[in-house]
């Protein structure tokens, strides 16, 4: 699936939902249920810092050239969020990911969630994961040496 | 405790009605606010002050030889001296005017270090102070040389007094104490800690910000030598602040910024300075704000700090009581002597989620740190909620914070 196909699949959920508990209910799931990050990747070197909650950020590649990212937090909600833009952006080509428009966040309603006065880490975790891309892909672009 | 037993001795409903702001629906739900610890509401007497001052009154203060500049002149005159007796100062040129309880901090570290400290000085603040009460001693420090010492915080959040009258001693230059700690709503003894500290000649700083809107100050009766706070947390306008300053060093004192209003004589070759509160209060001032302040302190009296006081007391005892009902919360900060402050944890939760959770409710508190770094670094906690109560809080609105705090532990754990 494209990134946009993944974000209009999400949002098709998002619509089920009747209020917020629900909505809450699910990102929070999608929290305690994220996959763990190595710990290896859960250093000073790999956190972005928010004054509200910490993230930690890792950036692979996979055998077909596709970015693999796995993330964490110490906030719940946070993680949630962080399970929905990996589950966006991860296996797709550095291009991709460093093209991606991530309008899916606003469509269901969680745009507080990456405006910078939340200082979560949400938002500087999405423009790393642009960098991340944008680097992958500039590598990939450079020839064999 | 039966809510009808929760004094009535302050008019609630006629108070509520007097902060517009408090008739919002958030998210769909009426809106309980509890973040008065960072900034209060304001009441309808201080919005229509500020707007009758542009409306009516605006022009630059001090030197204007027209009538507008004049009234504008004595109604942020006024503001002082509205501020002289609600801390009862012994002159009104102690009261300066700064844009809150940060540079009323910054201006004492950057003007009183400067003339005063020297290489192994030490500077004696407390482990349960704001980033503003730390930060600008350590710029100074930098400067001169000068140490800073901490006093320590015991597990219940009080200040360790034992500690501090051996910190105490001859290199100290000056002591930069919170009256009431924003994070835990500790109220610390700075009577005895001014009082020991004369003993030994040494001046005191005390960062009232949190202190003003909850109790009664007397800043002579405590015999402060610097006493700070910030109008926006005394239900006053955002943008000015107090600096209390004892004369005889506020004399002493050279000026902070230099600008306009400061001077009284200026040349290429030499400047001298204007008269206290004049030196230290360079540039076109926060007029309005000063008004807005006088208007905000004409309410507090009106309502009498001592009722205001009591009435809190009983919303923070009916609130540490239900809190503690809940399953897993824990109260950070269990001073025997506290103003209206909860900072807890839910065990097993995040402070931020539990927050974004409270938001979704209509439920308005404060996550994190509190700007309080060290001090979360000494509890080992990443941070707090805080429900901080004024006196437009009743305890139907702890009854919703318990309920939302409960709806947010069965969803988070």
């Amino acid at each position: 699936m494209t990134i946009n196909e993944l974000q209009e699949d999400i949002i098709t959920t998002f619509d089920f939902f009747g209020d917020w508990m629900e909505k809450y209910e699910y990102i929070i799931d999608l929290g305690k249920n994220l996959e763990l990050i190595d710990p290896q990747y859960k250093t000073d070197d790999y956190l972005i810092k928010g004054c509200q909650s910490k993230v930690w950020l890792h950036a692979g590649v996979d055998n077909s050239g596709k970015v693999v990212f796995t993330a964490d937090s110490d906030a719940v909600i946070t993680k949630g969020i962080i399970a929905l833009l990996t589950q966006v952006l991860s296996h797709h080509t550095p291009a991709e990911v460093a093209q991606a428009d991530l309008y899916f966040i606003d469509k269901i309603g969680l745009k507080e969630h990456l405006s910078p006065t939340r200082s979560n880490g949400l938002l500087s975790m999405v423009k790393q994961m642009k960098l991340y891309g944008l680097a992958l892909s500039a590598k990939a672009a450079e020839p064999e040496k | 405790m039966p809510k009808d037993q929760v004094i009535a001795s302050i008019d609630f409903e006629k108070v509520r009605a007097d902060f517009p702001l408090l008739r919002r629906n958030i998210k769909g739900k009426p809106l309980v606010f509890l973040d008065s610890a960072a900034s209060s509401q304001k009441p309808e007497v201080v919005i229509r002050a500020l707007n009758t001052y542009y409306e009516q009154t605006n022009a630059n203060v001090h030197r204007g030889v027209y009538q507008l500049s004049q009234e504008a002149t004595d109604a942020f005159e006024m503001g002082r001296k509205k501020v002289q007796a609600f801390i009862n100062a012994r002159h009104e040129h102690e009261v300066i005017f700064v844009r809150g309880t940060t540079e009323g901090i910054n201006l004492v570290a950057a003007s009183f270090g400067k003339k005063f400290f020297r290489e192994g000085d030490e500077i004696l603040i407390s482990a349960m102070e704001h980033h503003s009460n730390i930060v600008p001693w350590q710029l100074i420090a930098e400067q001169t040389g000068a140490v800073l010492k901490v006093i320590p915080v015991t597990d219940s959040g009080e200040l360790d007094m034992e500690a501090f009258d051996t910190l105490l001693h001859e290199r100290t230059k000056i002591v930069a104490v919170t009256h009431v700690s924003n994070t835990l709503g500790t109220i610390n003894p700075v009577k005895t800690i001014i009082g020991k500290a004369h003993q030994m000649g040494i001046p005191v700083l005390i960062d009232g910000a949190q202190a003003i809107p909850h109790m009664e100050i007397d800043v002579q009766e405590l015999d402060a030598d610097f006493y700070t706070f910030s109008g926006h947390k005394v239900f006053g306008p955002t943008g000015i602040g107090i600096l209390y300053g004892k004369e005889k060093w506020l004399e002493e004192m050279p000026p902070y910024h230099g600008g306009g209003e400061m001077i009284k004589t200026v040349t290429f070759a030499k400047t001298t300075y204007a008269e206290l509160p004049h030196k230290f209060e360079a540039g076109t001032p926060d007029i309005s704000g000063a008004i807005g302040l006088g208007a905000a302190i004409d309410y507090v009296n009106s309502i009498g700090r001592a009722a205001i006081a009591a009435y809190e007391h009983e919303l923070l005892v009916y609130g540490t009581q239900r809190m503690l009902e809940i399953p897993g919360v824990r109260i950070i900060g269990t001073a025997s002597e506290k103003a209206s402050v909860i900072s807890f944890l839910l065990e097993g939760t995040h402070p931020f989620d539990v927050g974004t959770l409270l938001d979704q409710m209509g439920i308005a508190v404060r996550t994190g740190h509190h700007c309080t770094q060290p001090l979360m670094d000494l509890f080992e906690i990443p941070g707090t909620v805080r429900a901080s109560f004024a006196m437009y809080n009743n305890t139907e609105d702890i009854d919703r914070l318990v309920a939302a705090v409960r709806k947010a532990a069965t969803m988070l754990i």
